[in-house]
């Protein structure tokens, strides 16, 4: 994951001063997986182990949420992001969003 | 013997030839990943990733930025039928122990290949995260999966140790 702007999940970006806050900025990505990736991933199940279809599915959702945050910030006319935070939820079947918060700083 | 004997022989022997299969397979799956991550955890022994929030005293960064690693794993359909008879009586849940284990440390070294490979230093606030992958069946049962996230903010220091 890598963002035009420094995003950061300490409350401080470590080395720089923070000067301004613009507030809490979110992003978030809803994805289903697709039948072809269940399919692979339900004989995976059998053996057990990692099952890497769904690994990058999260993977892309959760660099996308991540990606719509940093946008919002950027829109603020911040230049990070502090005290990013993610979280994931079940919502339907075979289905999960991803969700990306944090707050939206100017640092020196 | 008559057609029907040999139908239930087949009914009978064929979960059996599935769990002996998965187990075996699912085993030897394990011990090969247990070796791979000794092997990586070694090789990345003595770079910082620690879960405090602050620098430690005597760090001085230059630049941060978070990086993350993660991984999505599923018990084998032996070791799902092990839990499962354990659900019964109630107790300690081994099968799912190595499970976790061995997936937070994968999610935590890749984090840290993330970290490593752009040219930081040390990883500060590491955080842990764990849920469940429903799965897309019609009734809402099952786990799909379990997935593990580790992140944190890694940094470059002024004065890099040696």
């Amino acid at each position: 994951m890598q963002f035009p702007i420094i995003v950061t999940n300490t409350e401080t970006v470590p080395g720089r001063q923070i000067v301004e806050f613009y507030g809490v900025v979110t992003g978030n990505s809803v994805r289903a997986k697709h039948v072809g990736r269940d399919i692979m991933a339900g004989l995976k199940n059998l053996v057990g182990g990692e099952l890497k279809g769904y690994t990058e599915l999260l993977q892309e959702s959760r660099q996308e949420a991540a990606g719509r945050m940093v946008e919002q910030a950027q829109s603020m006319g911040a230049n990070a992001v502090v005290n990013l935070r993610f979280a994931t939820s079940s919502i339907a079947q075979g289905a999960a969003e991803l969700f990306a918060y944090g707050t939206a700083v100017r640092v020196e | 013997m008559s057609p029907e004997s040999i139908e239930v022989l087949i009914s009978l022997l064929f979960p059996l030839v599935l769990l002996i299969g998965t187990y075996l397979i699912g085993t030897l799956l394990e011990r090969r990943h247990f070796t791979d991550l000794r092997a990586r955890e070694e090789h990345f022994r003595g770079f910082p990733a620690i879960t405090f929030e602050n620098l430690p005293a005597g760090w001085e960064a230059t630049s941060s930025d978070v990086v993350q690693g993660s991984v999505v794993v599923s018990l084998d359909y032996f070791k799902r039928f092990i839990a499962a008879l354990r659900a019964l009586v109630g107790g300690r849940v081994k099968s799912y122990e190595p499970l976790l284990d061995r997936a937070r440390r994968e999610a935590n070294l890749r984090m840290i290949e993330d970290a490593t490979s752009r040219g930081f230093h040390a990883v500060i606030n590491v955080r842990l995260e764990t849920s469940r992958m429903a799965s897309a069946r019609g009734d809402g049962k099952g786990t799909a999966g379990i997935e593990i996230l580790a992140y944190g903010t890694a940094i470059r220091l002024a004065s890099p140790p040696s």
